[in-house]
């Protein structure tokens, strides 16, 4: 059997990254891709553990996450097309006008 | 007991006075606002005649104790009066010679604004002299004490726009202030040790008490005595917080008769008088109170012999009097020390009132040099009452027999010396010779001149003190061309001289109830303290008599060769001595003196290290500080809103890592 920590080990880099990029990119696309590679190191958890104690509530969380993923996949694009609109850039350091 | 003197009207009635000039003198006449100040002192002294001729009909100390005043705990401090034997002749002064006084200035004032101001001010001070004389105990009298410290500054500062007049008096309340901080510990230590104020229950406690050692300073009675005492010099002008006195010439006249010779100063000789009890079991305390008022007596003598200025040479007399007021109570003749206070109330309220008829006379000039230029023949021939009033007072205060001043300074001078202090005798004497002097020098210089009596005379107006400048002799009048003013000077109105007779009278008969010591034997229940007085000297009373006459009369010799007979020997004299002359003029340098070890450190710390350091850099740094740190904080933190959506997203994450920390490492 591949131990329970393999799997948490390789969750948590795949949210580390995730988390990496959502900081370091300066693309908005790009930090989309990063929250969805967190989301989805963190589905990997749930699988993880769902398998290893054996309940099945693990698997049912990661269709809420799955689903919750997808809706907001949905309504974040539609703002960045709604950004593209008015600024015609994509590079998120320009998205400041919710400064004081 | 069932008599009751009312003795709280006294007080009452002149401050009814100050109440109504207070608030109605503005709309009053002048002679109204005069009635009212001058016949409320009036009332009072016939009220106070009134109290005296029921003297008899109870045992003294007739106390009247109305509503406390502080009652907390062990506190307890009525609003009480208390009439004895030296509470009454202090009233009687304090009524009789204010009202005269009063009288005078309704005279003397006529031409000056602020008329009604004036004598609601001096009935406000006779208010609060008359609480200090009457109270029963020694906070009531530091009321008082204060008060006339108080209605002093205002009558001294009384021109106010004259800047000379405002700094005396500021420094007339500031100099007492430092005497009443003295004053102040010691009450506070009566009180810690006595537990009450009042006089009659401290003085019963003190009974008790052994006497101290004549060398031991610090005993509780002794530090009380000394104590008290510098709030007496501070009060009464003795060493070394009399400066203020000269300066407070700067008042009216009259001022300067009541408040700073007949009775604000001798609230401090009253004050050790009724203390005698203390002072008697405290040798030590005695000794000095004996050694300041003679060293006094001497020193202020001294500067008066060359002075120019009328006032200041009676301004000087007066700390040179007071001295020997003190001298009396130190070498415990209290009687003799009251005396004296009685004396110098009648003459040198006298002789100030006199300096005022002559300043009125002479339209404001008050350099003696310059007035016997101004008035040809001599100011006797203008004014004659004036002048034999003057003299009268004159010859009081320099001794000469019969009249009363050599009644109680002879008394005072045999008490010392047969107490064994020779010393002090000695310069007690001495200043008596220089007082003779200096006294008769003033008379000499400010009556007589050269010349015929003119019917048309000029002079100059204005009422500031004679600048310094030199005397040839008879030089004809130089500078006289604007003829403004009176005119010729004339003898003072009725009002004005009516006051210096009466004042005369009692200059002149006011001594004769001390013959055979018979006052000094009315005031001794008051002085009945439980110490026996040794007599000690083997110089019988005529011998001391006739030194302290013969002192008199060759202080008058002098006078009379040096100002009447020989006129360049005075300023001969002054230029063999030029350094001893000098000194004198400049009144041995103590104001400067002061100012450079006291003045001028006080204000430098006040201005850079409590002003500039603690009050700018301190207080405001702080104040100020905390707005800035809040205004550096905010600015830092501002920093963070920057609408960078990354460093939003690192903020989270970080707060993220933060909380899952928190929960790994408590939950274990």
């Amino acid at each position: 059997m591949i131990p329970l920590s393999y799997y948490l080990i390789l969750s948590a880099i795949l949210f580390c990254l995730g988390v990496a990029g959502f900081i370091i990119k300066t693309d908005v696309i790009t930090v989309f891709i990063s929250i969805e590679l967190m989301l989805n190191g963190v589905n990997l958890s749930f699988v993880a553990f769902s398998h290893f104690l054996r309940d099945i509530g693990g698997n049912i969380f990661v269709f809420f996450v799955m689903v919750v993923a997808a809706a907001e996949a949905a309504v974040g694009l539609a703002i960045i097309i709604a950004v593209y609109r008015n600024r015609t850039t994509l590079n998120v350091d320009k998205m400041n006008l919710l400064k004081l | 007991m069932d008599l009751n003197l009312h003795l709280w009207t006294i007080p009452a009635l002149c401050f009814s006075g100050f109440l109504l000039n207070l608030l109605f003198g503005r709309l009053w006449s002048r002679t109204a606002a005069a009635i009212v100040g001058v016949g409320v002192v009036g009332a009072a002294f016939l009220d106070a005649l009134w109290v005296v001729s029921h003297w008899g009909s109870f045992v003294a100390p007739y106390l009247e104790i109305h509503r406390p005043w502080i009652q907390t705990g062990s506190l307890y401090i009525p609003f009480g009066f208390q009439l004895d034997q030296l509470s009454l002749v202090m009233l009687l002064i304090v009524t009789g010679v204010g009202f005269l006084i009063h009288l005078y200035s309704a005279g003397y004032m006529a031409h000056e604004g602020g008329f009604y101001r004036y004598f609601a001010l001096l009935n406000l001070f006779m208010f609060f002299m008359l609480v200090l004389v009457l109270a029963n105990n020694y906070l009531l009298m530091f009321i008082g004490w204060e008060g006339v410290g108080f209605a002093s500054y205002m009558l001294i500062g009384f021109f106010f726009r004259r800047d000379s007049a405002a700094s005396a008096g500021m420094k007339a309340f500031v100099v007492n202030r430092i005497g009443d901080f003295g004053f102040l510990l010691g009450l506070f230590l009566i009180f810690n040790h006595f537990g009450t104020f009042e006089f009659t229950r401290v003085f019963s406690q003190v009974k008790q008490l052994p006497v101290e050692a004549a060398w031991h300073w610090a005993g509780p009675l002794t530090i009380i005595a000394l104590m008290l005492f510098v709030g007496a010099t501070g009060k009464s002008a003795q060493i070394p917080l009399y400066v203020w006195l000269p300066d407070a010439m700067e008042g009216p006249t009259p001022v300067s008769a009541l408040i700073h010779a007949a009775t604000m100063v001798t609230a401090g000789v009253y004050m050790v008088c009724r203390s005698a009890t203390i002072y008697d079991r405290a040798p030590f305390a005695g000794s000095v109170v004996l050694a300041i008022g003679a060293l006094t007596a001497l020193f202020a003598a001294s500067i008066g012999l060359v002075q120019r200025d009328i006032k200041k040479v009676l301004a000087y007399s007066t700390v040179s009097q007071l001295g020997y007021m003190f001298m009396a109570c130190g070498a415990m003749a209290y009687g003799a020390g009251v005396f004296h206070l009685m004396t110098h109330a009648f003459f040198k309220g006298l002789l100030f009132l006199g300096a005022g008829s002559v300043i009125h006379a002479m339209n404001g000039e008050q350099d003696m040099f310059r007035i016997q230029q101004m008035a040809p023949g001599g100011l006797r021939r203008y004014a004659p009452i004036t002048f034999w009033t003057f003299v009268v007072a004159t010859c009081a205060i320099a001794g000469i027999p019969g009249f009363s001043g050599f009644f109680s300074k002879d008394l005072i001078l045999y008490s010392v010396l047969s107490g064994g202090n020779t010393l002090w005798w000695a310069v007690g004497t001495l200043a008596a010779l220089l007082t003779s002097f200096y006294m008769f020098r003033a008379v000499f210089v400010t009556f007589f001149g050269e010349g015929e009596k003119s019917v048309h005379s000029a002079h100059p107006t204005g009422r500031e003190s004679a600048s310094v400048h030199d005397v040839a002799h008879d030089h004809e009048t130089t500078g006289m061309a604007h003829a403004e003013g009176h005119g010729v000077p004339h003898e003072s109105p009725l009002t004005m001289t009516l006051p210096l007779m009466i004042l005369a009278l009692l200059a002149l008969g006011g001594g004769w109830v001390g013959i055979g010591d018979r006052f000094g034997h009315f005031l001794d229940p008051v002085f009945d303290t439980g110490v026996p007085r040794a007599a000690v000297s083997g110089i019988t009373e005529g011998t001391v008599t006739l030194i302290s006459v013969v002192m008199g009369l060759l202080g008058l010799a002098v006078a009379w060769f040096l100002y009447l007979r020989s006129k360049g020997t005075a300023d001969k004299l002054a230029a063999a001595f030029s350094g001893l002359h000098r000194t004198l003029t400049n009144k041995y340098w103590v104001d400067e003196f002061y100012r450079a070890v006291i003045v001028v450190p006080l204000t430098a710390i006040a201005r850079y290290i409590l002003w500039k350091g603690v009050d700018s850099g301190l207080i405001d740094g702080v104040v100020n500080g905390v707005g800035g740190a809040s205004q550096a904080l905010s600015g830092g933190l501002r920093r963070q809103a920057s609408g960078n959506l990354r460093s939003y997203a690192s903020w989270i994450g970080a707060g993220a890592v933060l909380a899952l920390l928190y929960v790994i490492v408590a939950g274990r």
